[in-house]
C-alpha cells in the first residue's frame, strides 16, 4: 500500500484501487487536483469578476493594489455577485432535472411514454389534492406551470410553516417561479445590474427556496409517484458490489429516468440468456453518485461508491459500461475507459463527454434505449481483459430507503414518538449530513467522522447523497450501526430496528429532510428555526451544494460547511452569511473544516435550541 | 543594485508572474498570441506550495553562483557590472550540471530542445515582467537597502498598532 492511498481516501476499497491506479500508471482526480496546486487565492476568496470584458478585474486582499474593479464593484459586490451565480446554477440543475421528470410524466399522463407507470398512486393522489386538481393531465400542467410561472407562488413553498411563510412574504423572498428567479440571478449579476451585496444575497435565498422548496421537491415527489415511494430494504455499498464474473454495468449521474429502465431491462430474459451465451454468470448494476442513490433507495441497487470513486470503478477493469446522464461526471472518465475495455456512453443530450459513444435516451422509447445499451454491455464482457481485472473484496451492508412516509410508517404513522423522544432528551436532536466528496478532504473522513461523532452523542442522523454512500460503506446505515450510538439514540433506533442514520435518498431529496422539518415544526407549533436541528456538507464540492446549503439557511436551518466557500474576499458578506442571516432568516452557516468540531458546533447549536424551546 | 525581493506572507498564488514571465520570453510577447506560439514560450520563474504558504521562486543571481561554477562549456556567465547570470545559448550543452547545483531548482529547459533557460532579469525592460505582474505586491524590485528599508517600516508600524507582519 502506498502510503499516499492512505492520505487520499479513508476508504479501504478506494485505498486498493488508488494503489492499483498508481501501478498502472492511471491518473486520477487526486493526482489532477495536486497538479493544479498551487490554486489562485483571488479565486480561493471569490475576488476575481469575469462579468464584463472591461475585466477580468480582482480585488486586492492585501489592499494595497486595486480595491475596486473597472466598474467600482467592491470585494463585496464581487463576492456576493459570484455567490449568486452560483446558487443560480445549483439551482439550475436541480430544477432542470426536475422539468425533465415533470415533462416525463406529462409524457406518460398522455400515453406517449409506454415504459412509465404511475408506481405510487396514494402519493400521486395527495399531490392532485395539493395542487387542487381532479385528473393527473391537470398536476402535469400544473407542475409543468411552476417552472415558467408568472404570477402566484410555486405550491409547494406552501409546505412551509405559517411563520416561515410570513417571514419570506415580509423579506420579499418567496419565490414566483423557478425559472424565473435564476434568469433574474443572472440579470442581477450582468455588470451594472445589482451592487448591493444584501439584495443580491436576498435574492440568492429566494432563488434556492425556488429549487429547496420547488425544483428539487418536484423531481423527489414526480420521481415517487413513477418509481414508487422508497420504503426501508436492505442492500450493499462499495466496489465490492462488482461481480468478477458477471456483466457488470454502472449508471451514474442523477436522473432516474434511464436507470430504472435499465434496472428493468437488466432483468430481460432474452438479455440474462446472451450474457450466459457470452460467458457471464449474469447482469450486475450498480449506482453511483445520486442516479445510484435513486435506484438505491428505491430498488436496493448496490451502490458500487460514491462522486470519488467513478474513476476508480472503471481502474477495476470489470466494467463492461458504465451509462451516465447529467451533473458530477468527470470528463476524465472518457480517456480512462480508453485503457480498458469499458463502454463510456453518454445518454443525455445537454451531456456529452470526449471519449464517450452517445446513446440518446428518449422517454417515448425508453427501455427500448434501456435495452440496447445492456446489450452493448453484455456483448463487450468478452472483451474484458483478466490480467487488468482487480475487484477490491470490500463492501458493507446497508439499510436504505427512508423516505418521510418510510420514517412515518416506522413511528407508527405519526411523528409524534419521535418527538417525545426528542422532548423527553434521549434524542437531543437531528442534524442532516449530506453533500459531496471533494479531494480537499480525505474521501469520505470528513462524513464519518462527524455523522459518528453525532451518533455518538444522541444526534439522529438524516443521509442523503455521496454522504450516504459514504455511510453506507462505512455499515453506518445498519441497524447494528446503533452499537456506536449514545444510550438514548441506541435505545429508540433498537426499538423501532431502524439505523441510527436514516439514508433519505438523493440530493434533490434533501427536499425529504426540509418536508420533515416543516412536519416537526408544525407538529410542535414553532418555526423551522426554532427546531434543535442542523445540517452540514463536510466534503462539498458542487454548484449544487452552494444552492442547498442556501434553501436550508433560508428555511432556517443552521449549515456547517467542511470546506470553504469562496466567499472569504469580502468580510461584509461573510459576516453576513455566518452571524447576519441568523437574525434575518434564523439559519446561518459556519465553516469547519475539523469533522470532531463541526459535530461540537451542531452539538452546541441543538442544546442551545432545546434551550430556547425549554425542553 | 535592484534584486527581485520576495514578501513571502503576499503570495496568492495566481501566477500572474509565471504567465508574465512567459509572455516575455515569447516572440510576440502578447499573452494571446504566445499561448499558441510553438515551441511554447517558457517561464523561468515558479510558484510552489509549502505547509500552506505559496512561494514564488526565482533566480537569486547568487555571488560566485553554483550554476556557474559548475558550467564547463562557459554557456553560464556572470555579468561582472550587473551580478545578472545568464546562459549563452550557443554555448549550453544541455548537461544539466547548473540544474543539479542550483539551490532553488529555477534552472529549467527550453521546451523541445536540450538548452538550460533562467532568469535574465528582463533585460529589455526597466522592471522584470514577473514584477510588474504581481498584483499584491508580493514581487519587488528594488535595492536591498530599499527592500530593507521597507521591512522596517513595516515592522515599526507593527509595533505601533500591533498588526500582523506583512514582512
Amino acid at each position: 500500500m502506498f502510503k499516499d492511498a492512505r492520505d487520499k481516501s479513508i476508504d479501504v476499497a478506494s485505498q486498493e484501487m488508488l494503489t492499483v491506479a498508481k501501478k498502472s500508471g492511471i491518473e486520477t482526480a487526486w493526482d489532477r487536483f495536486e497538479k493544479q496546486e498551487p490554486r489562485c487565492s483571488f479565486g480561493e476568496l471569490g475576488i476575481c469578476c469575469r462579468n464584463c470584458n472591461m475585466g477580468p478585474c480582482r480585488i486586492d486582499p492585501f489592499g494595497e493594489g486595486a480595491t475596486k474593479g473597472t466598474c467600482g464593484a467592491t470585494g463585496d459586490i464581487i463576492v456576493a455577485r459570484n455567490l449568486l451565480r452560483s446558487i443560480a446554477a445549483g439551482a439550475a440543475a436541480h430544477s432542470d432535472h426536475a422539468r425533465d421528470v415533470a415533462l416525463t410524466f406529462k409524457l406518460m399522463t398522455e400515453g406517449k411514454a409506454p415504459s412509465y407507470q404511475v408506481k405510487d398512486q396514494a402519493k400521486l393522489e395527495r399531490l392532485m389534492k395539493e395542487y387542487g386538481v381532479s385528473t393527473q393531465a391537470e398536476l402535469a400542467d400544473a407542475i409543468l406551470a411552476e417552472f415558467g410561472k408568472q404570477d402566484g407562488a410555486i405550491q409547494f413553498t406552501r409546505r412551509v410553516p405559517a411563520k416561515r411563510l410570513a417571514l419570506w412574504q415580509s423579506l420579499g423572498i418567496d419565490p414566483r417561479g423557478i425559472d424565473r428567479e435564476i434568469v433574474e440571478a443572472l440579470h442581477r449579476t450582468h455588470m451594472g445590474v445589482d451592487n448591493d451585496y444584501v439584495n443580491i444575497i436576498l435574492h440568492g435565498l429566494r432563488t434556492a427556496i425556488a429549487d429547496g422548496w420547488g425544483g428539487s421537491m418536484i423531481a423527489t415527489e414526480l420521481q415517487d409517484v413513477m418509481f414508487g415511494t422508497p420504503s426501508p430494504l436492505r442492500t450493499e455499498a462499495n466496489l465490492g458490489v462488482l461481480k468478477a464474473d458477471e456483466v457488470n454495468i454502472i449508471v451514474h449521474g442523477h436522473e432516474p429516468l434511464l436507470s430504472e429502465m435499465i434496472i428493468d431491462a437488466a432483468a430481460d430474459p432474452e438479455l440474462l440468456d446472451l450474457a450466459k451465451k457470452n460467458g457471464a454468470k449474469g447482469i450486475n448494476v450498480a449506482g453511483i453518485c445520486c442516479t445510484g442513490n435513486e435506484v438505491l433507495s428505491r430498488h436496493g441497487i448496490p451502490a458500487a461508491g460514491n462522486f470519488l470513486q467513478q474513476e476508480l470503478a472503471v481502474t477495476t477493469g470489470a466494467v463492461e459500461l458504465m451509462a451516465v446522464d447529467v451533473q458530477c461526471v468527470m470528463p476524465a472518465l472518457g480517456s480512462l475507459a480508453g485503457c480498458y475495455h469499458t463502454k463510456f456512453i453518454s445518454t443525455s443530450p445537454k451531456a456529452k463527454f470526449p471519449g464517450a459513444t452517445h446513446v440518446e435516451f428518449k422517454e417515448e422509447t425508453a427501455l427500448e434505449t434501456a435495452k440496447a445499451i445492456i446489450k452493448e454491455a453484455v456483448e463487450n464482457y468478452k472483451r474484458r481483459d483478466p490480467s487488468k481485472v482487480y475487484i477490491p473484496n470490500i463492501k458493507s451492508e446497508a439499510m436504505v430507503g427512508f423516505s418521510v412516509e418510510a420514517i412515518l410508517g416506522a413511528l407508527g404513522g405519526s411523528l409524534s414518538p419521535l418527538l417525545a423522544t426528542i422532548k423527553g432528551g434521549s434524542i437531543r436532536g437531528v442534524a442532516a449530513v449530506v453533500g459531496c466528496n471533494n479531494p480537499k478532504v480525505k474521501q469520505d473522513f470528513g462524513h464519518i467522522t462527524l455523522v459518528k461523532e453525532l451518533i455518538k452523542n444522541n444526534i439522529l442522523v438524516l443521509n442523503t447523497g455521496c454522504s450516504g454512500q459514504a455511510c453506507a460503506k462505512a455499515g453506518l446505515l445498519l441497524p447494528e450501526a446503533t452499537e456506536r450510538a449514545g444510550d438514548g439514540v441506541k435505545g429508540v433506533c433498537k426499538a423501532l430496528g431502524i439505523p441510527p442514520v436514516l439514508h433519505m435518498g438523493s440530493c434533490v431529496d434533501i427536499s425529504r429532510i426540509m418536508v420533515a422539518c416543516a412536519a416537526m415544526a408544525n407538529a410542535l407549533g414553532v418555526d423551522i428555526s426554532d427546531l434543535p436541528a442542523a445540517a452540514a456538507a463536510p466534503e462539498w464540492m458542487s454548484e449544487k451544494a452552494v444552492t442547498i446549503g442556501a434553501y436550508a439557511v433560508a428555511s432556517g436551518i443552521y449549515v456547517v460547511l467542511g470546506t470553504v466557500p469562496p466567499v472569504l474576499g469580502s468580510p461584509e458578506v461573510t459576516s453576513l452569511l455566518t452571524h447576519g442571516a441568523k437574525g434575518v432568516v434564523g439559519g446561518s452557516f459556519a465553516v469547519e473544516p475539523d469533522p470532531v468540531k463541526a459535530a461540537k458546533l451542531i452539538i452546541d447549536h441543538i442544546e442551545g435550541q432545546r434551550k430556547k424551546l425549554g425542553i | 543594485m535592484k534584486e527581485i525581493f520576495v514578501r513571502l506572507d503576499r503570495c496568492m498564488g495566481c501566477r500572474s508572474c509565471e504567465m508574465a514571465c512567459a509572455v516575455e520570453h515569447s516572440d510576440s510577447k502578447n499573452l494571446f498570441e504566445a499561448i499558441g506560439q510553438t515551441p511554447r514560450p517558457v517561464k523561468r520563474l515558479y510558484v510552489e506550495q509549502a505547509e500552506g504558504f505559496k512561494v514564488p521562486l526565482v533566480c537569486r543571481h547568487c555571488e560566485d553562483a553554483p550554476c556557474v561554477a559548475v558550467c564547463r562549456t562557459g554557456a553560464m556567465a556572470q555579468d561582472a557590472l550587473s551580478c545578472i547570470v545568464d546562459r549563452d545559448l550557443e554555448r549550453c550543452v544541455g548537461c544539466w550540471m547548473c540544474a543539479m547545483a542550483c539551490p532553488y531548482g529555477v534552472i529549467g529547459h527550453q521546451s523541445g530542445a536540450r538548452k538550460a533557460i533562467k532568469c535574465d532579469r528582463c533585460p529589455d525592460l526597466e522592471m522584470p515582467a514577473c514584477v510588474s505582474a504581481c498584483p499584491t505586491g508580493t514581487l519587488v524590485f528594488a535595492d536591498e537597502e530599499l527592500f530593507s528599508e521597507i521591512l522596517r517600516r513595516e515592522a515599526a508600524q507593527k509595533m505601533v498598532s500591533g498588526k500582523r507582519s506583512t514582512a
